[in-house]
């Protein structure tokens, strides 16, 4: 349970335009459990929404810090969310525990977990949860190929809702579902269709909550093992260079690396910082378990774009596997080149440790 | 640079503080080098970063080093730079 000065948790709904967001988020606040949600939308759409603590905001305002998306806070998102803490600490609204953004259909989402994650006074009382896009199963393909913000909803997403899978033509799912995971391959999808989708697991379960992160984790692992094992094969799932996504955006690649070596926590650091600084706009999501020189238990690292968590420890291990495995998504960077670099930094971490204590 | 500082701000670190942060600067000299920079430690709070050329500036953690370094050179200090990986090859190889 959170007590009063923990960061509250912020939800970001994205999807494209008809692909659901707005019947998701009505179902999940119809549970019990999340009402004490404040929800900011970015437009009032078809579907009424009712909702007690419930605001729009206005898109129109970009405060571009860098002059890179990843980077930009959104003005309209940094006002809501300041003026809406600010009720609550004065008690003008309830004390809600959690708060739930809806973007439009073509938002680029980088902008919104910047606001959330680096505003100066956000950061300090809010914290980002889980992203959720919604895919229309019988729309997912033309999106992917037409719209580069739809690949990006994906990539960057926690949980993906697929909806309309009932209206889908035959094998239409599939392919949408082999689409997804081309994008990211360890996001749980989830068919809206199925029945009552569970508000805790799209909302509340993920790697900052104490009793679900290893389970989070174990889905990653679960994902992406799903991956390398389907009918595509191993050696194919995971080149990087062959894992096109589609016609409009193929340059964005999904891949798992795995390292026997233990992984010097400073250079993972130097290295991970170094690279989001240079190519951070190119790096859509960096997810794993690492096995970090020293430690016994392993450490889960979790970045999207240019947003690095702070690093959580775990009890136990997952599973037997004592590897570090790193899953990126990223936009014109090979495989090989990312492996190779970790690796040299890695190495000469080790090194110098080694010379260090020669001395 | 919006990653949170406290990521990689040490409470990972397995090595005691004043270790940990010799280990990092030794660390970064050995990835700042190719492109002429370095970085000192200062009192144990800040660092110092300075070019050949003479620029200084005072970064308060790793997470600044990289956005100050690339203004210095006015370019990015890409850790996939051929030139980077080679000396750190190098480095490790004894040489």
């Amino acid at each position: 349970m959170a007590g009063t000065s923990d960061p509250i948790p912020v939800n970001i709904i994205t999807g494209f335009l008809g692909s659901g967001k707005t019947t998701l988020l009505q179902r999940l606040l119809t549970s019990e459990a999340f009402a004490d949600t404040a929800v900011l939308i970015n437009e009032f759409g078809e579907v009424g929404l009712d909702h007690h603590l419930l605001e729009e905001i206005d898109e129109n305002t970009l405060l571009l810090q860098s002059g890179c998306i990843c980077c930009t806070i959104r003005g309209d998102l940094k006002d809501a969310i300041r003026d809406l803490y600010s009720r609550r600490e004065r008690g003008e609204i309830p004390a809600f525990r959690r708060l739930v953004i809806e973007t439009t259909g073509l938002a680029d989402p980088a902008p919104i977990l910047s606001t959330v994650t680096s505003e100066s006074v956000i950061r300090h009382h809010f914290r980002l949860g889980n992203i959720i896009a919604t895919v229309d199963a019988v729309n997912a393909l033309l999106h992917l190929r037409r719209q580069p913000e739809s690949v990006k909803q994906i990539a960057v997403a926690d949980r993906i809702v697929l909806t309309k899978t009932d209206l889908a033509q035959p094998g239409g799912v599939k392919k949408a579902r082999e689409a997804i995971r081309r994008i990211n391959p360890m996001v749980p999808v989830i068919e809206a269709a199925d029945g009552p989708v569970d508000p805790a697991l799209l909302l509340a379960q993920d790697v900052h909550d104490e009793n679900h992160k290893l389970r989070e984790v174990e889905l990653w692992l679960a994902a992406s093992r799903d991956d390398s094992g389907d009918h595509h094969g191993k050696a194919h799932h995971h080149d990087g260079n062959r894992h096109d996504v589609n016609r409009h955006d193929r340059r964005i690649t999904a891949f798992a690396l795995t390292f026997d070596k233990p992984m010097d926590w400073t250079a993972f650091g130097i290295w991970l910082t170094m690279l989001l600084q240079s190519r951070g706009e190119d790096v859509l999501r960096v997810k794993g378990i690492l096995n970090v020189v020293g430690v016994a238990t392993p450490v889960v690292i979790h970045g999207v774009q240019h947003v690095v968590h702070a690093p959580v420890h775990m009890k136990n291990w997952p599973d037997e596997d004592r590897r570090s495995r790193i899953v990126f998504i990223v936009r014109d960077i090979a495989k090989a080149e990312i492996a190779d670099s970790l690796s040299a930094f890695n190495e000469l971490a080790g090194d110098l440790d080694r010379k260090t204590d020669a001395a | 640079m919006s990653a949170s500082p406290e990521a990689f701000g040490g409470q990972g670190a397995v090595r005691p503080r004043r270790q940990e942060r010799f280990h990092r600067v030794k660390l970064i000299n050995e990835s700042l080098r190719v492109f002429a920079l370095r970085l000192d430690d200062w009192q144990g709070q800040s660092f110092i970063l300075s070019s050949r050329t003479g620029k200084t500036e005072i970064v308060d953690n790793l997470m600044a080093v990289w956005p100050a370094a690339e203004q210095m050179i006015g370019r990015p200090l890409d850790p996939m730079n051929p030139e980077v990986l080679a000396r750190l090859r190098n480095r490790t190889a004894g040489a």
